[in-house]
C-alpha cells in the first residue's frame, strides 16, 4: 500500500481528494500505478522532452505517416493520425514541436495493437508536428508541418 | 459525467476503434475572460484500453490533448463480439470507463 500511496501521490498533487477517490472505489490502483511523467511533459523543448523519456538519436524513416492538415484554422482541435509501416511497432510519441510544452501525448502498444493513433491536439503556433516510434527497440522519426492560423494554446 | 462514446468496427481481423470522452482539458495557462483568474490545470494523465481483458493500449497525454478529447486505435488479431474496455484518469484523481463490443 505504500508503493501504492507513493506513486498516487507522486502522479496527482491533491492529497485529500485522491485519497477520497481511492476510499470510495473511484480510483482504479492499476491505473494509479500508470506512470506519468511530469518531467516530460512539463519540458518546454523537444530535445529535453525526448531525453527525459529516452527516445532521443531517433532515425528518420519514410515509413512513418503523419496525417494532419497542412494549414489548421484554429489550432484549439488539430486532427493527427500517425501510421508507422514499421514491423514491431511498440510505441508512438507525439509532439508538436512550437508549443509551449512540446510533448503531447504518448502511447504503448502491446497484444496486437496496430502502429496506428489519432488524436486531436492544441497547436499554439505553426510548427512541425512529430512522431517518435519504436520498433523492435529501435527508435524512427518523422514530423509533419503544420500552419496554425489561431493558436489554440490558451484554451 | 457523461459517458464515453465508442465505436468499434471490423475489417478482417483488424478492429478500428474510435472513442470521445466528455472533458474539459484545462491546460492550466487560460484565463477566465469573466474574472480574470486562471482556471486550474485539469486534464486526462493516462488512458488504457483491453481487448477481452488483455492490454492494447497505454498512453500518457499531456495538456496538449483538445477539450473533449477524440481517439482512435486498431487493433489485429480481434473478432466481432470481442470486449473493448477504455479507462482514463485525469490529474484531480477522476475516472471513468467504457466499454463496447467489437463490430456492434
Amino acid at each position: 500500500m505504500d508503493a501504492l500511496r507513493r506513486n498516487i501521490l507522486k502522479n496527482a498533487g491533491g492529497v485529500g481528494a485522491i485519497g477520497l477517490a481511492i476510499g470510495a472505489g473511484l480510483l482504479k490502483p492499476t491505473l494509479a500505478l500508470a506512470d506519468w511523467n511530469k518531467a516530460a511533459f512539463d519540458a518546454k523543448t523537444v530535445p529535453e522532452a525526448v531525453k527525459v523519456l529516452g527516445v532521443a538519436n531517433a532515425a528518420e524513416s519514410k515509413d512513418i505517416v503523419i496525417k494532419a492538415p497542412d494549414i489548421a484554422e484554429n489550432g484549439v482541435v488539430v486532427p493527427v493520425e500517425v501510421t508507422s509501416n514499421i514491423p514491431g511497432t511498440e510505441y508512438i510519441m507525439v509532439l508538436a514541436e512550437n508549443n509551449p510544452t512540446p510533448l503531447i501525448a504518448d502511447f504503448d502498444l502491446t497484444n496486437g495493437a496496430m502502429g496506428y493513433v489519432a488524436i486531436r491536439i492544441k497547436m499554439g503556433k505553426t510548427g512541425p508536428v512529430r512522431a517518435i516510434v519504436k520498433a523492435n527497440g529501435k527508435l524512427y522519426t518523422a514530423f509533419k508541418q503544420v500552419k496554425v492560423t489561431i493558436g489554440g494554446c490558451g484554451g | 459525467m457523461e459517458p464515453m462514446r465508442m465505436r468499434a468496427t471490423i475489417q478482417g481481423d483488424v478492429a478500428d476503434i474510435k472513442l470521445l470522452i466528455n472533458h474539459p482539458e484545462e491546460t492550466g495557462l487560460r484565463k477566465d475572460p469573466k474574472t480574470g483568474q486562471i482556471v486550474p490545470a485539469h486534464f486526462i494523465t493516462n488512458v488504457t484500453a483491453t481487448v477481452n481483458g488483455k492490454q492494447v493500449l497505454s498512453a500518457q497525454w499531456g495538456v496538449g490533448i483538445s477539450k473533449n478529447p477524440f481517439m482512435g486505435f486498431k487493433v489485429k488479431g480481434a473478432k466481432a463480439g470481442d470486449k473493448v474496455v477504455v479507462t482514463w484518469v485525469d490529474n484531480k484523481g477522476e475516472t471513468q470507463s467504457g466499454e463496447t463490443t467489437i463490430g456492434s
